[in-house]
């Protein structure tokens, strides 16, 4: 059911890889189309205006049946994601409803604050597996939590070309990959046949038509653009930090090959004595005579 | 060993303490004066890397137990709130998870390079099975914090990997209850790996302190695999392999900030990033990458007791590597036929790691029961016979011979 | 250590200045995350943000305790007799001196907005006693008055006001210091 997740699990000082057991008799679906992304690379960042459009998705479509468990309101004025300003956030937070208690016990409704996370659509998991016989899974982490299987040799060369996309690259595709059954394919009652889907029965009925969100920045109402948005969302809702890692990881990278450098150096020069030829019958005598 | 220089305090204090604490002397004569073979190549700064990436994995561990909570209602939202909201702590999350695998990494490398160069054989025994013991304190240890991220491998993982011990005749199921603490993996089976998780790193600091203690008073191998017959086959510790092990552990740490900061997911499977469900099993289980070639060779058995005890007999062989090899010559250098089986041996077990990834079926499963007979007859048959029929190359007189021949 | 002679000593030296002080640098660049993890985390910061109080429920002679940044506030609604008490002292003869309006809003003297820990050592004080009719802390008996002034005991401090502002007569934001109010 959990789709189908892929394997980085690698033998890294060989060369080999790992890839997921697929069952025998089911054949692998398509690989997603490889699409490009602000954040992917060394010095990738997050698109703004993408993850606002992505979370205009988010809010007027998948909200209705999807958690966003892990993310507070206070992150949409995240500067290296969506970067709503701090009063935007605030004003999207007190147009939700958060459940709370009052002075006197009594459950009530208040308007939600940066400090309070969103409010799940469903009061609890049994409420959400009533809706379509599985419960929608929470958004949180869905992107790292997605992949398809790479295969030999892409993940040995994913490792030099930083390829993780595979999360919002499958999502991307996923919600552009419903499709009329094939002939003899048996569809279950309530299922939706998708291309991209480990065994192509999915519970989740097509989310998004051309149109259906309107856009104030000119971007194409299409449901591709709507895919490709609301994919980007969801990598940034799962990596908040992405753009602050790879920025860091680039400085300690050229710190440490400046420190690897000037070690080389100072152990040629420390080796020297006993290197030399002239001195390299001396060992630790000769050291040892020096000191 | 000889070349020790007498060590003489000079600070007043120092005379002071050394009258009471010789710990200067110590720590000069262990880590100063130290005779090392000059002849050491670059694979035996692993030593030093390993011991880098056991503190490294301690303190960032340390940090990490300061924000999580193992408990099975929070342990996958308080690894998020790490990764989200405490200051850095997607840094030091990600450098843990991945610390783990350049810490097998490197662990792989040092073990292999013992085995090319013979560094198990006599007087070396005791330090070789020290290091068999830290080799499966790594893997307990290992396993566990992986469960304590309690996502859905997490969970699964950890409910196969104990069950493993169901196969034992008799005992087998109340053992198993008995290390679950209930009637599944579950809240009791979290909190008790959160707690050995803390306990094993110092276990392991422990035997590693045994691991060098051993490795002073029998000295170095090296790659002539000769011992040093006087000064001039060796070099002070400080500074010539202080300063060489430190290069090599900087250089290590840029292959393990690419992974950090650029692909930290790379090695992490995305069915950890959904919360255990314990209704619902993945479509596939699969171990972290280090333990894939004990993984295909349990599942290249078909019968669960003889996959369980072959697993256990794949890491516990090389225990007994340093009496199965019965070649007085220690080095591959001079043995032509053993450098090739070790090295089918090598490729045999990365073969293993990749089989151990693949569905257990069709070619794969005839594959992987070919490696585990060639794994198994390397130690119990080939290297006996190697040292009774191999003809091998002859011996330098001295390493300092053996470092001027090749200059 | 070793004292080989050799022609650059400088350009030796030098290099071995370099890579000490390279080294140096990233191991002091690598104590900020480790050091920084135990700051107080975002989630803690956010829900540190101003808290709006109303006032028109608490009586008049009333204390009510709230909580704010996970500190108890004292908010007491003074009756006339305990504003004139506060008012009629010596302000010199304090141990530490400050006048009543120093500790209330002008045009709000019948509110006192105080942080609720004993300057002594951190325990609660208890509200509407001792011998002034402020607070009375019992871990080691320091006195307050009605404007939470120190009068007696070992505490140093008059209690401490925390950032406040009045939105209007009868609601006031905690956290957040008025910029001038009207």
């Amino acid at each position: 059911m959990k789709a189908k997740s892929t394997i980085r699990a690698v033998f890294v000082f060989g060369a080999l890889a790992a890839g997921t057991a697929v069952a025998a008799a089911q054949e692998e679906p398509p690989t997603p189309p490889r699409l490009s992304w602000s954040f992917s690379g060394p010095f990738g960042k997050y698109d703004q205006a993408q993850l606002q459009r992505g979370f205009k998705v988010y809010r007027e479509v998948c909200s209705t049946c999807h958690s966003l468990n892990l993310l507070a309101f206070r992150d949409l004025a995240d500067p290296y994601g969506p970067g709503f300003s701090e009063a935007q956030a605030q004003q999207i937070a007190s147009e939700y409803k958060i459940k709370d208690i009052d002075d006197k016990g009594q459950p009530i409704e208040r308007p939600g604050r940066l400090a309070d996370h969103f409010p799940p659509p469903f009061p609890n998991e049994a409420a959400a597996k009533a809706t379509y016989g599985v419960a929608p899974p929470d958004m949180s982490t869905l992107a790292k939590a997605r992949g398809y299987r790479r295969g030999f040799p892409w993940f040995i060369v994913d490792i030099f070309t930083q390829y993780q996309e595979e999360g919002p690259d499958y999502i991307a595709a996923y919600l552009q990959g419903y499709r009329e059954p094939p002939k003899g394919f048996e569809l279950p009652a309530g299922g939706h046949y998708n291309e991209y889907f480990p065994g192509h029965n999915t519970a989740m009925p097509p989310p998004l038509q051309d149109g259906q969100v309107a856009y104030d920045d000119g971007s194409p109402q299409t449901v591709q653009q709507y895919a490709k948005d609301i994919a980007a969302f969801l990598m940034w809702a799962a990596e908040p930090h992405l753009v602050a890692r790879k920025r860091i990881g680039f400085q300690v990278l050229i710190y440490l090959i400046v420190l690897a450098g000037l070690l080389y150096f100072t152990k040629k020069r420390v080796w020297h004595a006993v290197e030399a030829p002239h001195e390299s019958a001396s060992g630790q005598a000769a050291t040892k005579a020096g000191a | 060993m000889s070349g020790h220089s007498t060590y003489r305090p000079q600070s007043k204090f120092m005379q002071w303490l050394e009258k009471r604490l010789p710990i200067g002397g110590l720590v000069h004569s262990s880590f100063v004066a130290y005779p090392t073979p000059r002849n050491l190549n670059y694979w035996w700064t692993f030593g030093g890397i390993l011991a880098f990436m056991l503190a490294v994995q301690i303190v960032t561990g340390i940090v990490l137990a300061m924000h999580y909570t193992p408990q099975a209602d929070m342990a996958f939202n308080s690894v998020e709130s790490i990764m989200r909201d405490v200051n850095y702590g997607w840094l030091i999350r990600y450098v843990h998870a991945n610390g783990a695998s350049m810490f097998f990494l490197a662990a792989y490398i040092h073990l292999f390079r013992g085995m090319y160069y013979g560094s198990y054989k006599e007087p070396r025994e005791v330090l070789w099975i020290l290091g068999v013991i830290l080799l499966l304190l790594m893997i307990a240890t290992g396993f566990m914090g992986y469960v304590l991220v309690w996502g859905q491998m997490s969970f699964w993982a950890a409910t196969v990997i104990t069950n493993l011990f169901s196969a034992i005749p008799g005992v087998g199921s109340t053992i198993v209850t008995w290390l679950w603490g209930g009637y599944a993996v579950g809240n009791p089976t979290l909190n008790r790996f959160f707690s050995l998780h803390y306990l094993l790193p110092f276990v392991i600091a422990g035997v590693v302190v045994l691991h060098i203690w051993a490795l002073h008073v029998v000295g170095q191998n090296n790659p002539a695999g000769i011992e040093p017959k006087s000064d001039r086959d060796t070099v002070p510790f400080t500074p010539y392999a202080t300063i060489k092990d430190t290069f090599m552990i900087v250089v290590f740490c840029i292959v393990f900030a690419w992974f950090v900061f650029y692909i930290p997911n790379y090695l992490l499977h995305p069915d950890n990033y959904i919360p255990a469900n314990p209704a619902q099993t993945p479509p596939e289980i699969v171990p972290e990458w280090y333990y894939l070639p004990f993984y295909a060779i349990l599942r290249s058995i078909p019968n669960k007791l003889l996959g369980v005890c072959a697993l256990f007999a794949s890491i516990v062989i090389l225990a007994f590597l340093p009496w199965l090899d019965t070649s007085p010559v220690r080095s591959a250098r001079y043995r032509p036929l053993y450098r090739q089986f070790f090295w089918l041996f090598v490729a045999t077990a990365i073969g293993l790691g990749y089989l151990g990834s693949r569905p257990p079926e069709g070619v794969y499963v005839v594959i992987s029961r070919i490696l585990t007979v060639y794994y198994f007859a390397f130690f119990l048959i080939i290297l006996p016979l190697l040292g009774i029929f191999e003809k091998t190359r002859p011996l330098p007189n001295s390493i300092a011979d053996s470092v001027l021949g090749k200059a | 250590m070793t004292t080989v002679s050799s022609a650059e000593p400088t350009r030796r030296d030098f290099l071995y200045i370099a890579t000490g002080a390279v080294g140096a640098i990233g191991a002091a660049a690598t104590l900020v995350p480790l050091l920084a993890q135990m700051n107080p985390d975002a989630s803690t910061v956010a829900a540190g943000a101003p808290v709006d109080i109303d006032l028109a429920p608490i009586a008049e002679g009333q204390i009510v305790k709230v909580f704010w940044r996970s500190k108890p506030i004292f908010i007491f609604h003074r009756t006339k007799k305990e504003i004139d008490e506060a008012k009629n002292v010596d302000v010199n003869s304090l141990p530490d001196p400050e006048s009543d309006a120093e500790r209330t809003k002008p045009g709000h003297e019948q509110w006192l907005v105080v942080i609720g820990i004993c300057t002594h050592l951190g325990c609660i004080p208890l509200a509407h006693q001792g011998e002034y009719g402020g607070w009375f802390c019992p871990c080691h008996g320091s006195q307050y008055d009605t404007a939470g002034r120190i009068r007696k005991g070992p505490a140093p401090r008059n209690l401490a006001l925390p950032p406040y502002t009045f939105l209007s007569d009868t609601k006031i934001r905690i956290g957040e210091e008025s910029a001038k109010t009207a």
